[in-house]
């Protein structure tokens, strides 16, 4: 296997990841409200906390964190950009 | 004081321009204070921050081609995340989301979680591979990885579909804001915006685009944002409403259980002469509705959002101006980000809203008064006189019922700094940010189109001779017709009939989504799949559309129909974009696999480094 398609075969790996911690917060979560509401967070039901906040933030963080790992796929097979912001 | 170029000054410029910003703020206050009316300080705030949007705009004026499509792909990482931000949060973001929570509660919030998680598609799938590929506009990639004229000008109907639909709502909005702020009439309010998104794009493209937006996203927050924190700190609530307002949602809780959810009959209603738009609280706010078709109708309409938004081209065309691949991606985050700021704020606004008008306890609460004590404060009756709230008293016993009182999704953003006793200078800062919502999604959707337009069709299809010269001057002959087109149609109040933003993103999922991912993702798609896939999915989503959506139907067939599983007018989308997966694999497996030089440069766009697949003159 040539250097890129260890490359590609890594990065789609990480999508893959990537969208099923998203396929988590977005879909599987919401599929339970209604027993997730029985219970509280910060005082806020679950399921409503979810949607109003938790997941939205779960997303800032997951993409965060999935930059940085891509970064780390880059640098790992030489493909990491020289001279960027 | 400024040493280097522009881009190195960012940073001091967006500073000093906040730090003006608040001592304007302050100026109003003392205004406010020494007797100047309410009307003037609404006026001056709307007028001060369009002139400032509008003097960037003429500042970023520019003669390159590079610079008018991609802003010279040289926009930092940051700043490009508050221009997405900005071009992203329109202006029914920013006045009827809150609104939308109010009065939708947990079921309304899918419309959060779908505005928010598409950008993990974008991110993941998109982004950074077409930011690679070095294209000024959507159909460009698509033109360009597929071949040809044909499956060009596809994408560029599909991308003219969602993005017209979007932007005449936008000019709507746009003119509603002018014309209360400024109290003129609404016809003369969305010629004024049609003006002011122009000047702010038509000089500079998307170089001057990308810095009206930063700075309308500085307004847009700082307006959405002090209101909540003040109104939670007055009603005693938390100095965090984020984080602090779990006794408050339980308090909700209680007083739907005072008062009770009823729901009004058509009949009584429209005997009791409730104008149009008017709505009240049926449904619980925290409360998760019981049964699979409601799941089914949160999980449907959140993921219409976030496939939409993933293949909405003014959002995709940010991230073609970032100067690298990473600071593509990272871009994408922080956009995220500054939307998160406003997104997770408008439950806790609604929270607010509601609760100050709900408590009997408190002294703004209005439910369960009586009727004659409601009418006579001041607020109630401004708002009654343009037809925002209205009161029936269904029961005839005299008392405020919870559903004897209606009210525009709107007016949660727009009067509940009033309702709440906080300064008049704070509605002046609500009417600024609404403003700047509305202008930097029109000005963003606007010049997607008019670039699509003059790229795709007009220099690649029709005049690849043409000199920049030339381009240029077609493609801002273009962004004011379309401009005007869409302000023609906004100024009839035609945008009721065209129905909800959430069709833009269900038309650009079912033509544009597949296309780009599979572009991307799978070398063996072929044009002749994506002009399938693009045509089969568009049209059949538009098909779907003309049979659910009762006006349509009934104009039609003469009858409404049902909808099919619960797959609604706003769900459109889930017709469309499966029959473009499925023919366009299918399609694609039929015909001859793409040529090797097609190949290769799927995997150059593939990888961070090396040259763009387009030169920067293409």
């Amino acid at each position: 296997m040539s250097n890129r398609d260890a490359y590609w075969a890594k990065t789609k790996n990480h999508m893959i990841i990537t969208l099923v911690i998203w396929f988590f917060f977005s879909i599987v979560i919401f599929m339970f409200g209604s027993e997730l509401n029985t219970m509280t967070f910060l005082g806020y039901p679950l399921a409503y906390y979810m949607t109003a906040q938790g997941s939205l933030l779960a997303f800032v963080i997951m993409l965060f964190w999935c930059t940085g790992k891509q970064e780390t796929i880059d640098e790992e097979y030489g493909y990491a950009e020289r001279e960027d912001s | 004081m400024f040493k280097g170029g522009f881009i190195q000054n960012l940073p001091k410029i967006y500073g000093l321009y906040t730090g003006g910003f608040a001592v304007f703020i302050l100026l109003m206050a003392v205004a406010e204070s020494a007797g100047v009316s309410a009307k003037n300080i609404g006026v001056m705030f709307v007028v001060f921050t369009v002139l400032i949007y509008a003097f960037i705009g003429y500042l970023s004026r520019t003669v390159q081609v590079d610079a008018y499509y991609v802003a010279g792909r040289q926009v930092p990482t940051v700043f490009n995340g508050m221009a997405t931000a900005a071009d992203w949060m329109s202006g029914a973001s920013f006045v009827a989301l809150a609104g939308g929570v109010y009065f939708g509660g947990y079921t309304y919030m899918a419309f959060l979680v779908g505005w928010t998680g598409g950008y993990v598609l974008v991110a993941t799938l998109l982004a950074p591979y077409l930011r690679k590929f070095g294209c000024y506009t959507v159909p460009d990639f698509i033109g360009t990885r597929y071949g040809g004229n044909l499956v060009r000008a596809c994408s560029v109907f599909v991308l003219f579909i969602a993005s017209f639909t979007y932007v005449t709502a936008q000019i709507n909005a746009t003119g509603t804001i002018a014309s209360r702020a400024l109290g003129i009439p609404f016809e003369l309010g969305v010629w004024i915006g049609l003006i002011s998104i122009l000047v702010c794009s038509m000089l500079g493209g998307m170089r001057a685009v990308t810095w009206t937006q930063v700075a309308q996203y500085i307004v847009l927050i700082v307006a959405y944002l002090l209101p909540v924190f003040w109104i939670s700190m007055k009603l005693d609530a938390g100095i965090f409403p984020h984080l602090m307002l779990g006794d408050e949602v339980a308090r909700l809780g209680e007083l739907e259980q005072q008062f009770g959810l009823v729901k009004n009959s058509a009949a009584d209603m429209k005997a009791a002469g409730v104008p149009g738009g008017l709505k009240y609280i049926s449904g619980p706010h925290a409360g998760v509705p019981e049964g699979g078709m409601a799941v089914w109708k949160y999980l449907s309409l959140a993921i219409c959002m976030m496939v939409g938004t993933a293949s909405l081209p003014h959002i995709l065309m940010r991230y073609f101006t970032t100067p690298s691949v990473k600071s593509a991606r990272r871009s994408v985050a922080w956009s995220l980000f500054f939307i998160f700021l406003l997104y997770s704020s408008a439950p806790m606004l609604a929270t607010l809203s509601k609760l100050s008008l709900m408590d009997p306890t408190l002294a703004t609460g209005i439910i369960g008064k009586s009727i004659a004590d409601v009418q006579a404060i001041e607020w109630v009756q401004r708002w009654s006189e343009v037809k925002q709230v209205f009161i029936a008293d269904f029961n005839g016993d005299g008392i405020l019922q919870l559903n004897e009182w209606f009210m525009r999704g709107d007016v949660v953003v727009l009067a509940t700094p009033e309702v709440a006793g906080l300064p008049f200078v704070i509605s002046g800062l609500v009417f600024a940010g609404g403003m700047a919502a509305a202008m930097s999604t029109a000005d963003g959707l606007v010049l997607a189109i008019s670039n699509a337009l003059s790229h795709d069709i007009y220099y690649k299809i029709i005049d690849p001779k043409a000199d920049t010269k030339k381009r240029l001057i077609v493609a801002r002959v273009l962004l004011v017709i379309i401009g005007a087109a869409g302000a023609y149609i906004a100024s009839f109040r035609l945008t009721s009939i065209l129905g909800s933003v959430a069709w833009a993103f269900d038309f650009a999922m079912s033509g544009l989504f597949f296309p780009l991912v599979l572009g991307v993702w799978w070398k063996r798609a072929t044009r002749e799949g994506a002009i399938a896939g693009i045509l089969a999915g568009i049209s059949s989503g538009l098909l779907y559309l003309l049979y659910v959506y009762p006006k349509f139907s009934v104009a039609i067939w003469g009858v409404a129909h049902d909808p099919w599983l619960g797959i609604d007018h706003l769900r459109f989308g889930m017709i469309g974009a499966p029959i473009c997966l499925v023919t366009m694999v299918v399609v694609s497996l039929m015909t001859k696999e793409p040529d090797a030089a097609t190949q290769k440069m799927v995997d150059d766009c593939r990888v961070p480094t090396g040259k763009p697949i387009l030169g920067s003159q293409h």
